[in-house]
């Protein structure tokens, strides 16, 4: 961050971690929370804008002056409550939100400094409600009497769920796997949320009253049309963008070639870290590569730091300014031993005569002229092919519509990626009564873009429940 | 919990029946189809095709053979104890027409699979030999079932303890050189796949083989389970699990199920016996 502080402020509060060297090897939660004293001070640097940027920044419009002045008054529980009526998982937002490009981006304070700890802030309030509120549930409305069906569990299912039980709807979340929290159960690691956090937000809205079926495959174990056979007046299709991508080079079916997808199932959702306690086994990698360099691609590489390798390597095709990744996770990375060797692209993979990965070949990138997305477009410089050593690879270069219900409900109109048609206001699909959000339909995004999409359905579902179609 | 109401041992208390209660699961299952079951809080997710599934009981059921820690924990569970979790159906279901004479090769477990195909091959109208092969005649499951769900049954040992000795290849090279045979459905061991591909190769018989590589979710969602087929990489649990033996590349199969086999530690060599591909049982 910079250091040119020119204004009276103080500096933004940092929020103390675990030393890299400590962390680089253990699972627990990397930055520890502020105190309430710091939480006071960071509150206080706030300036309370009368047109606060920041808000704009927000994909859900928290209140952000708001609950910053609630909880310089000390009242962390009204604070909360604030947080809650724009964003139903503060806690988790806290922790994962890019608010870099967000809400932070546009602080005033930023202008000349560093910008308010907005995140910080979010995630004190919500884990010192969640360890001393009085967990005191929000008013309901009466039973209406109307079922809804909210397939998947991540955070724009849960969002659905949460916000239609409160007024007064039927409602049933339907996920396929064993444990409800989508991507923040299975993919995003302990280290960065803990799994608890997840437990009990889910927690909280069954104490609401939505039920949680798990092993429900919905396109196998039941159908849509099937459900509304059931009864269910409304279904919300919260799915994830749950394919893996494979970079289709030669080798990729060597035995040390996993998806990000498959990686972090086993290290978060099936707790393979702990294996042999657990029974599912993960791959221990001495010399990793990691392909990509988002999110998924930095909790890669973090895990298999962490599962002793000695060295770990993040392989990116563009530079440095094009990595998706939170700025946190890049740094927090790094600070790990993580190495980055970008502009680099492989092209194949070797492997032994058992069919185990030994390495492979990557060619050097130069950035050309921008592409559609307006970043500039990598193209390869002509004989620079090298070899390196590797004996895990994780492939963390994107995820895809899975096309597993989709398949099963033709009805579904969908785009030419395979992500399902939803209209951008309310969610609605091609079919009458079934909505749609989150990585589904935007392809793999962001918990908070997701949860803004599950509120907005929601609402509309809640019209559709009241009035009608 | 998904209750366990029968649990019979069989081929000497090495391969183990359960039925499970799983209503939603019983009501849609179709032949081919599998599950995805794990014993409690910290255990494996293990994919196992159904045997069975009685839509009116509400139950499906599981045959399968003790070879390594996640088996053995379901060893342990007795009739009133349950599964945590069982997710399911799951995978395509076999396509079943009336095609002529239908061949159906089976090698150890891989029977219990093959049962129910069987009996559906034979209730769409072909004509159904069987063969079904094991190590040695105690080993050998199902004979009775199987006898009944085809018009004609061969059994081959490869010790020659009871039937023909010598591989299920050999009874099938016969049948092949004896008549006109429309299909062939091989499930067993990989090797047994492998080499049944290869003979109905040389005739022509379009073969269906069912893998089970190593799975995690069963939904299309990891990758873990990718086989080359045809020379592209295809997902077992949602495109499968059943293929074109003639495109598979078993070779790579074998390899891939070995992922976890080659850690010093002692629950990976168990692991590692539970995909053991060595052994043509
Ligand atoms: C490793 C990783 C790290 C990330 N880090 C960040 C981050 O730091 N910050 C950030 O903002 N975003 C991050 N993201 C992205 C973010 O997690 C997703 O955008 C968000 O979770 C999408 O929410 P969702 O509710 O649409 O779907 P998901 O969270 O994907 O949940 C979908 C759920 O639906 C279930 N499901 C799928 N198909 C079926 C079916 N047929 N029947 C029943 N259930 C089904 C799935 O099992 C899953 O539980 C990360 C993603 C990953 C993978
Ligand atoms: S939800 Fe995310 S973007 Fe909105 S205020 Fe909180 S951290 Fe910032
Ligand atoms: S088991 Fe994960 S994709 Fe098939």
């Amino acid at each position: 961050m910079s250091v040119k502080k020119k204004s009276k402020a103080p500096g933004r509060t940092p929020m103390p971690e675990q030393d890299p060297e400590v962390r680089r090897r253990n699972f627990l939660e990397v930055p520890t929370g502020y105190t309430p004293e710091m939480a006071m001070q960071e509150a206080g640097r706030c300036l309370q804008c009368k047109k606060p940027a920041c808000v704009a920044g927000c994909p859900v419009s928290v209140d952000i002056p708001g609950f910053i002045n609630l909880l310089a008054e000390g009242d962390i529980t009204a604070a909360t409550r604030n947080l809650w009526s724009k964003n139903a998982l503060p806690a988790v937002c806290g922790r994962v939100c890019p608010q870099e490009i967000q809400c932070e981006e546009l602080c005033i304070l930023g202008k000349k400094g560093d910008p308010v700890a907005i995140g910080n802030l979010e995630r004190f309030c919500a884990d010192y409600e969640r360890e001393f509120g009085t967990g005191e549930l929000p008013p309901k409305a009466a039973d209406t009497g109307k079922r809804v069906a909210v397939v998947g569990s991540g955070p724009s299912s849960l969002t659905v769920a949460g916000d239609l039980v409160v007024k007064g709807h039927q409602v049933t979340i339907l996920e396929a796997f064993h444990k409800p929290g989508g991507v923040l159960v299975y993919g995003i690691p302990e280290f960065r949320l803990p799994k608890e956090i997840v437990a009990q937000e889910v927690n909280f809205i069954e104490r609401l009253g939505a039920k949680v079926a798990c092993n429900q495959v919905v396109g196998r174990t039941v159908s849509l049309d099937e459900l509304f056979e059931q009864g269910y007046d409304a279904i919300y299709l919260g799915v994830g963008a749950g394919l893996p991508r494979f970079l289709n080079i030669p080798g990729e079916n060597y035995t040390g070639i996993l998806s990000a997808n498959e990686y972090l199932t086993r290290a978060n959702l099936m707790k393979a870290y702990k294996f042999p306690e657990v029974d599912t086994p993960i791959p221990i990698g001495r010399d990793v590569v990691v392909l990509g360099a988002g999110n998924v691609a930095m909790d890669a590489a973090r895990t298999a730091m962490r599962l002793g390798a000695d060295r770990v390597r993040i392989v990116y095709r563009r530079s440095r300014e094009e990595m998706p990744a939170r700025l946190a996770e890049i740094h927090h990375a790094e600070e790990e031993g993580i190495e980055f060797h970008l502009l680099t692209a492989p092209t194949r993979y070797m492997g032994d005569a058992r069919g185990r990965l030994t390495g492979m070949t990557c060619q050097q990138m130069a950035l050309g002229e921008p592409d559609d997305s307006g970043r500039r477009r990598p193209v390869v410089i002509e004989g620079s092919e090298f070899d390196i050593d590797c004996d895990l690879a994780i492939v963390a270069v994107g995820s895809g519509a899975n096309p597993l219900l989709t398949a099963d409900t033709p009805k579904l109109r969908l785009n030419k990626w395979g992500y399902i048609d939803a209209d951008p206001e309310s969610g609605k699909t091609s079919m009458r009564g079934v909505w749609a959000g989150g990585d589904i339909v935007t392809g793999a995004a962001t918990v908070i873009l997701a949860m803004g999409a599950g509120r907005q359905a929601a609402d509309s579902i809640h019209n559709f429940l009241t009035w009608g179609w | 919990m998904f209750t366990i109401v029968r649990r019979e041992e069989m081929a000497e208390g090495t391969v183990i029946l359960n039925e499970i209660e799983a209503p939603l699961i019983a009501a849609k299952a179709q032949p081919g189809q599998f599950v995805i079951l794990k014993a409690n809080e910290d255990g494996e997710r293990i994919p196992l095709t159904m045997a069975e599934t009685d839509a009116e009981k509400g139950t499906i059921t599981i045959i399968y053979m003790v070879v390594g820690r996640s088996t053995a924990l379901f060893r342990d569970l007795k009739v009133g104890d349950g599964y945590q979790d069982v997710i399911g159906p799951l995978g395509k279901p076999t396509h079943v027409e009336k095609v002529g004479t239908v061949v159906c090769v089976g090698g150890g477990t891989g029977v219990a699979v093959l049962h129910p195909i069987t009996r559906a091959m034979k209730a769409a109208g072909n004509h159904v030999i069987c063969i079904i092969g094991a190590r040695t005649k105690e080993l050998l499951i199902l004979e009775e079932q199987m006898r009944a769900a085809s018009h004609d049954l061969r059994i081959c040992t490869d010790d020659g303890s009871y039937g023909r000795e010598g591989f299920v290849t050999e009874e099938l090279k016969d049948i092949l050189d004896g008549g006109q045979v429309d299909q062939v459905v091989a499930i067993g061991p990989v090797p047994m796949m492998k080499f049944v591909s290869k003979l109905t190769a040389e005739y022509a018989v379009p073969t269906l083989v069912s893998l089970n590589p190593i799975m995690v979710d069963g939904t299309g969602m990891c990758g873990g389970c990718r086989v080359s087929v045809g020379g592209e990489t295809r997902f077992a649990c949602v495109d499968g699990p059943e293929f074109d033996g003639h495109q598979v590349d078993y070779d790579e199969l074998m390899l891939r199920l070995q992922a976890y086999c080659e850690d010093e530690k002692a629950c990976y060599e168990d692991y590692c016996r539970l995909h053991d591909t060595s052994t043509a049982e």
